[in-house]
């Protein structure tokens, strides 16, 4: 059964229509790469899943119970709906660091706050806060940056806080981590260490949608590729079979202008 | 004579003082309340959205809260501050035939204190609105997705970068407090140009009123020095 299913979702903003009976299925494990030019509404899609924008239309289940249906309001409360944001991660094009907290402070927070609504917190509040921060170190140290737990964000590069900003997400053991853009923001020469992690995510067999740009990484390590342009999917399958042999006219274009730069 | 004037003058430094604190005291966290009114989105009628009627339709579109504050903050902001003190405190009297002011020990202080707590928390809430719409919505937006709740958004991730914001233009405002306890003397309070001011009817000598201002300079210095070390505290992020 698929982790994640997406059903016509639709989504407008005022009179525009951003999203269009989007639907597609991800496999526990597999990671799916959504590709198109600017404006196509990857981000918003990867949004909606999110629950940071609200569809107007469709369902998403995870693991096969559903988690939103717009035409059912029981499934929009406000009060789950926090919870049910802990099944995705989400790593942001621009890092969204919390800049007062160190960097093991930022993997570590939203942890601890969800710690405290633990039934066995107050008997165990040592020895659960100390599980968290050795939890946080570890994963810094598979985001290579354990000499740099103590540094506030502004004292990090552009690529060491997307690690950071991927530490923070994984500490939570979402389901279904989603990238929006993690390399966009960055120079050149550091997006190479945060798509090393991000495939080396997948070697593990992380579960992942990765909004990119990148087509040479989307072809050699998702899974799954979707090309969406104008607010539709234009064309979806196995990721090196959608970027080398497109069937689509409008997906031929939008590669070829990749294969010219 | 020096001695007696410092003396006098410091008595007046008192009820500077005292207006100072407690206006600091309840104004903050009442300014921290409107703001929240100002940018409050709540929309009760917006089921009648689409409405033929034009009237139902406009309806909709009101914020009842954002609305009200930011017209009572219009209005306090718009009147000069001395105005507002003869208002509070000599108009029940004047026009309900009535002093409530009577019923506390120190009514003028009192209604004094009140006056400068609405006036200061309507500056102060332009000041925090502008400090949290400052903070990037990617902030909330990270700890929306990490599962926090609005309440752990708003304690653990905006206040602190808000705070850092508003400190420089708090403290000028805050500055600009101190002078403004010189107005509690058009109600009779005996603050320190009063107290000053004082000696010419009495002693007919001027240069008590021109030496508040070295108290003054000392009450700010010791304030800018404090902003200065605030500032510092919070250089750690950016």
């Amino acid at each position: 059964m698929a982790i994640l299913e997406v059903r016509n979702i639709e989504k407008h903003f005022g009179a525009t229509r951003v999203l269009e009976d989007i639907s597609f299925e991800l496999e526990r494990g597999q990671a799916l790469a959504i590709i198109g030019s600017s404006g196509s509404g990857k981000t918003t899609l990867l949004r909606c899943l999110n629950f940071l924008e609200t569809p107007d239309q469709g369902s998403i289940s995870v693991e096969g119970s559903v988690i939103f249906d717009a035409a059912d309001p029981a499934t929009q409360k406000e009060s789950e709906l926090r919870k049910k944001r802990l099944h995705f991660g989400m790593v942001f094009q621009s890092f969204n660091l919390f800049p007062q907290y160190t960097a093991l402070e930022n993997v570590t927070l939203a942890v601890k706050l969800l710690a405290k609504e633990r039934q066995d917190y107050k008997q165990n509040k040592n020895r659960i806060l100390a599980e968290i921060e050795d939890e946080g170190k570890a994963l810094l140290e598979r985001m290579g940056l354990s000499d740099r737990a103590d540094h506030y964000p502004h004292q990090l590069s552009g690529g060491q806080q997307q690690r950071v900003a991927i530490a923070r997400a994984l500490a939570l053991h979402p389901d279904i981590l989603c990238f929006d853009e993690p390399t966009s923001a960055l120079d050149p020469e550091l997006t190479g260490e945060v798509l090393k992690v991000i495939r080396s995510l997948a070697d593990q067999k992380t579960t992942m949608i990765i909004v990119t740009h990148e087509m040479a990484f989307a072809r050699d390590v998702a899974d799954q590729v979707i090309f969406m342009d104008g607010g539709v999917i234009v064309e979806q399958g196995p990721a090196k079979e959608v970027i080398d042999n497109p069937k689509q006219e409008r997906t031929r274009q939008f590669l070829s202008r990749y294969a010219e730069n | 004579m020096f001695w007696q004037v410092t003396l006098s003058i410091l008595k007046g430094c008192g009820e500077a003082a005292e207006l100072f604190f407690l206006t600091l005291l309840f104004s903050l966290p009442l300014g921290l309340v409107i703001s929240f009114g100002s940018m409050s989105k709540w929309t009760p009628f917006r089921k009648l959205y689409g409405r033929q009627n034009r009237f139902l339709h406009g309806l909709a579109r009101i914020r009842p809260i954002s609305t009200i504050t930011n017209t009572v903050v219009w209005i306090i902001r718009g009147t000069p501050l001395m105005l507002q003190l003869i208002i509070v405190f000599y108009g029940p009297g004047m026009w309900f035939d009535a002093n409530p002011w009577n019923l506390f020990a120190d009514g003028r202080m009192f209604a004094c204190v009140l006056t400068f707590v609405v006036n200061y928390a309507c500056y102060f809430s332009v000041i925090f609105r502008g400090g949290i719409e400052g903070v990037p919505v990617g902030q909330r937006e990270a700890g929306q997705v990490l599962g926090m709740t609005k309440t752990q958004i708003f304690f653990k991730v905006t206040l602190l970068q808000m705070i850092k914001q508003v400190v420089p233009p708090m403290s000028n405002e805050i500055i600009t407090l101190v002078k403004d306890t010189s107005l509690a003397r058009i109600i009779a309070i005996t603050e320190i140009i009063k107290a000053g001011e004082s000696f010419m009817k009495s002693d007919g000598i001027t240069w008590p009123l021109f030496y508040t201002a070295v108290f003054y300079l000392a009450f700010v210095g010791a304030l800018t020095l404090l902003f200065g070390w605030i500032e510092r505290k919070m250089d750690y992020f950016r």
